[in-house]
């Protein structure tokens, strides 16, 4: 039904859609949710195992302080406490970019916010940890909290961070897609808006938990809620606890809710690990809610300031984008997350020049790291937000005006991004058409408004976190002489539906009915390395090694059902449980019997299959991350009504329109694409994490009371469109629907809270507070407005200047024609040996720094 | 798991109905039945994402009446009714809320679903037609962080029909988004 919407999706061709596909495209339960609706799903808490110990952890209760002594011994001697841990006993550092191993899972001599893990108890129950917990003794010497953006660029001592470039900034970065001042001086009107994006957590329902168990033959299994069992295996544990990673295996349980909540190898994890070790006991711990609020890795609040210049028709001619990022007291993914933050500006409208200028600072609060959108909600809220203003200075329809400038379909833009399929009309037209946007823009009554706002995401990250010339994903396939197929696949489901993704297309491929389809995932000793659910990489990735698997099966399995049919191979079509000639479907056989035959002639019928993404076109220093093999589109209209006396924003309903490529399983694309608005509504009027603003730098509310998020009486109304233009590299043509539409669904409702009473809040959350200061400066007849007005001085380096492709770039820097291509960790993906070669020639990379040193 | 309870004291004894079936404990007194139930009975189904009443993850029915049962303690609900998501299916046939969760992907971690469809099983035992305004005020106190409710709405809706006898199917655009 979903291919009888029409559309591109028909014109691909190849023999498996010689028949109409019977399971890919069409609405079914996915493979997990009859576990899940009778509450079966395992996940990490639910575990037990016998002699099981429990874990607590002390955790600091100042910003930043050094340790002077901890003294254990109190705790230690308590009845039932088996083992008691400190940061001596766990030395080595670890983190998730080769770029920033900077954690610890205890402390050794610092703590960097409240809520970093200082010791651990393992004791027969959860009330003696407890207990014990609370008899450890630390001295700290405090010392001077950097407790914000400015305090970060003000102080340089002390420091958070050794190795920071700055003081306290992370890391600066000045990137140069040819002269944006040429740019401004064509441009028929020009706009420069400052925005702020505020912080804001995940919120999984799931507490996370881990569980360990150590076998006195050297071998040790980790339960974890984690998103990234590979990383933690291979990043973290193997590191951390010196135990060969081919002695250790990581199974991560179904997630109750990730969002990127559970990407970082965490503290907690490599605690109960080297418990198990130090006790010979399993040995699990739960987070309390409050915890999870201190483990956080959420959205980065970003300070932006934005310049773009434009014909009169709307047509960009240069633009200048400036974030600067509070990172929190840890590395986490926040050098991805701040290159994130300029990346994408390129490829929904034409961008011919382009200046992106970054930094990342550290700031004694819990460390932010990727939620949902990674890096990208900030600046598609200060873009789409600007292009508002701009369509109302032009007097151009918002709509209209985007409609105009959209990057064409195989476009290779400034920054050296290859797109390929572009949805994006489609989606503005749906979005347009289904919301009735010309009756109702600047046209409502006062208090009732329209906004309108696009946005595009990668479909997976183009290059891996460490520097590797692996495949990204791996898929094992086993068809049983009983008839069933088994996928074997390191990907984790979190709720967003990845291993229905994988029964979906076994199931589609091989002909066989979904209750055929055996779906083991996420365990590193039986499934092929995926590496991860983040950055909406899952369904494109294993999606194509499946792909590659299960034409490798069809292969094996067709090659001896032909021979007993007497037809060639290549007729053979797979469907319905049989195996058949195409011309004659009444000459074939049962799969059951197509698989005997081939068992018995060739063996165990197993394949492998694998996806490496596309080399990225970009060769310049930070070109690692950006690149994706497609990216997806979506747009919104939001409407809201706004009370002018409380400044009480409604949003009373979102249409959203989705370029997902193609749809694997409806059913789920659409519950990805309601839980994305719902979660962009909570950001955009009511989600953040506050600090108390005074020295002891206290998380305000680490509760789920306090923390608002919408609930059933604050969610709106969503229209949906499934738009399906497909992209030649995702399988099927599938590209990414778990974040994209979450990002243009902030912008529209500030843009609707404008249409509805005039005023522009140029920060997130909405808040009435915001409403009601930027109304009464209306009414003053001052500037309708609410948000940041100015960008600090930043330590900017010299800029990476690289020619775009239409100025004859061929993805370099000036300067850098040698260079290599760049990875997300900016290690150039060669040889090692060359890899010292850019390092050597002068922008040394702390990348390589770290790595030639551990 | 709760923490935080004071060191052990005697325990109680406890007679509660779960799931139709009568079940006999000793319990410490501040053991709550959230506790009760994941680690006595060991029924994990019932979840918890907060256990201090804020989520409405544990939510389970005492005696026909949702309740957030890691704020209740155990001996408060001597001699009581429990059902918990366990109970809800019949046999091997899955209840109509679980089917529609399950058609509907209502259910998408699936780990705040067994406290909202026994909220909604309560709603639906006093008000066979809810309105989606009575759903979700009836899932008020509820979190979901996955699905947005609109598929927790459509299904409870859709269960709610096949419940009163009727012979409904999800709606194309629910599977398929608007055309």
């Amino acid at each position: 039904m979903a291919n009888a919407k029409g559309g591109p999706a028909e014109r691909r061709t190849s023999d498996r859609d010689a028949f109409a596909r019977r399971v890919v495209g069409r609405p079914h339960r996915k493979v997990d949710a009859v576990a899940k609706v009778l509450g079966s799903t395992r996940f990490a808490d639910d575990l037990a195992l016998p002699r099981m110990l429990y874990t607590r952890l002390l955790r600091s209760p100042h910003p930043h302080a050094r340790i002077v002594r901890i003294d254990t011994s109190r705790a230690a001697a308590l009845a039932g406490v088996k083992a008691v841990l400190t940061g001596q006993d766990l030395p080595v550092a670890f983190g998730i970019l080769p770029v920033s191993q900077d954690e610890h899972a205890l402390a050794v001599d610092k703590v960097r916010y409240v809520g970093d893990p200082v010791a651990a108890v393992a004791a027969t129950s959860e009330d003696i940890a407890t207990a014990a917990v609370d008899l450890i003794d630390v001295e700290y010497e405090l010392l001077t909290p950097i407790t914000s953006l400015d305090d970060a660029l003000r102080i340089h001592e002390p420091r958070i961070h050794d190795y920071a470039k700055h003081g306290n900034l992370q890391k600066v970065t000045d990137l140069e897609f040819g002269n944006v001042e040429t740019g401004f001086a064509e441009a028929d009107h020009i706009r420069e808006d400052v925005f702020f994006y505020e912080g804001s957590t995940h919120l999984p329902m799931e507490q996370h938990a881990a569980l360990a168990e150590w076998s006195p033959d050297g071998k040790l299994t980790v339960w974890a809620s984690t998103q990234t069992p590979h990383y933690l295996h291979q990043r973290a544990l193997a590191r951390v606890l010196s135990v060969p990673a081919s002695r250790i295996r990581v199974i991560a349980c179904p997630n109750g809710g990730g969002f990127g909540g559970k990407s970082d190898p965490m503290n907690h994890e490599v605690v109960v690990a080297k418990l198990a070790m130090v006790t010979g006991r399993p040995v699990k711990i739960t987070l309390t809610r409050e915890e999870v609020f201190y483990c956080h890795r959420g959205r980065h609040p970003v300070l932006m300031w934005v310049k773009t210049g434009v014909k009169q028709d709307g047509a960009i001619t240069a633009m200048h984008f400036k974030s600067l990022l509070d990172g929190g007291g840890y590395g986490s993914y926040g050098v991805a997350s701040m290159y994130y933050t300029g990346a994408l500006q390129t490829v929904t409208y034409q961008v011919p020049r382009y200046k992106f200028q970054g930094a990342r600072a550290f700031t004694n609060k819990a460390p932010c790291g990727p939620k949902r959108g990674h890096g990208t909600p900030q600046p598609r809220f200060a873009l789409e937000v600007q292009l508002d203003k701009i369509a109302e200075d032009l007097k151009l329809d918002p709509a209209e005006m985007r409609l105009r400038h959209i990057v064409p379909p195989q476009t290779l833009t400034a920054n050296f991004l290859r797109v390929g399929s572009v949805g994006l009309g489609a989606c503005i037209r749906k979005v347009v058409d289904g919301s009735g946007w010309t009756t109702k823009f600047r046209q409502l009554p006062h208090g009732r408004g329209v906004g309108l706002a696009c946005s595009s995401y990668i479909c997976g990250a183009g290059v891996p976190i460490y520097w590797n010339d692996m495949p990204q994903s791996g898929v094992q396939l086993k068809l049983d002489r009983g008839g069933g197929v088994t996928v074997f696949c390191g990907s984790t489901d979190i709720g967003q539906g990845s291993d229905d993704v994988l029964a979906t297309i076994a199931a589609e491929m091989l002909g066989v009915d979904l209750p055929d389809v055996h779906v083991v995932t996420a365990d590193t000793s039986l499934t092929p390395v995926d590496l991860g659910s983040y950055s909406s990489r899952v369904t494109l990735m294993t999606g194509n090694a499946l792909v590659q698997a299960a034409e490798r099966a069809r292969e094996i399995v067709a090659t001896y059902a032909a021979a007993k049919l007497e037809v060639p191979p290549h007729r053979l079509v797979f469907a319905g449980r049989r195996v058949f000639d195409g011309g004659n479907s009444e000459r074939g056989v049962t799969f059951v019997e197509a698989v005997q035959l081939a068992e018995a002639a060739h063996g165990t019928v197993v394949t492998v299959g694998s996806y490496r993404t596309p080399t990225a076109a970009g060769r310049y220093r930070g070109a690692g991350v950006g690149p994706s093999p497609a990216y997806s589109y979506s747009t919104a209209v939001a409407e809201v009504d706004v009370d002018p006396d409380t400044g009480i924003v409604r949003v009373e309903r979102i249409w959203i329109a989705h370029d997902v490529g193609q749809c694997i399983n409806p059913v789920s694309v659409m519950g990805q694409v309601e839980g994305s608005v719902y979660m962009g509504l909570g950001e955009a009027v009511m989600e953040e994490m506050p600090y108390r603003d005074n020295r002891n730098l206290m998380h305000k509310i680490p509760s789920m009371l306090e923390y608002k998020s919408p609930t059933t009486l604050e969610m709106c109304d969503v229209v949906t469109y499934l738009v399906e233009d497909p992209d030649p590299n995702g399988p099927f043509g599938a590209k990414e629907v778990g974040q994209g539409p979450l990002l243009p669904v902030p912008p529209a409702v500030a843009n609707a809270v404008y249409d509805a009473v005039g005023v522009r809040i140029d920060e997130v959350p909405i808040t009435p507070e915001k409403v009601l200061r930027a109304l009464k400066d209306k009414t003053k007849g001052g500037v309708p407005r609410f948000g940041p007005t100015r960008f600090p001085e930043v330590p900017w380096p010299e800029p990476i200047r690289v020619p775009p492709p239409w100025e004859g770039g061929d993805g370099s820097a000036l300067g850098d024609a040698g260079r290599q291509r760049a990875t997300a960790g900016e290690q150039p993906r060669t040889r090692r040996s060359d890899a010292r070669q850019p390092a050597a020639a002068g922008r040394a990379s702390p990348v390589s720094d770290r790595e030639d040193s551990t | 798991m709760a923490r935080r309870r004071s060191e052990a004291s005697g325990k109680a004894p406890l007679t509660l109905e779960v799931n139709g079936e009568t079940v006999e404990l000793a319990v410490t007194p501040q053991k709550t039945l959230l506790e009760i139930l994941r680690e006595d009975l060991g029924l994990t189904g019932t979840k918890h994402g907060c256990e201090l009443g804020e989520c409405g993850t544990c939510t389970v029915t005492l005696d026909g009446v949702p309740i957030l049962s890691c704020l209740m303690l155990g001996l408060a609900c001597e001699g009581k009714s429990v059902r918990t998501v366990e109970g809800m299916a019949h046999g091997a046939e899955l209840h109509p809320l679980q089917r529609a969760f399950a058609d509907l992907g209502a259910a998408q971690c699936g780990y705040c679903t067994p406290g909202i469809m026994l909220a909604a099983e309560a709603l639906i035992a006093g008000n066979p037609s809810p309105t989606r305004d009575q759903i979700k005020d009836a899932l008020s106190g509820n979190l979901c962080r996955c699905t947005g409710y609109i598929k927790i709405y459509e299904a409870v809706e859709l269960a709610a029909a096949w419940m009163r006898g009727e012979e409904a199917r999800p709606r194309e655009e629910s599977l398929y988004g608007e055309r």
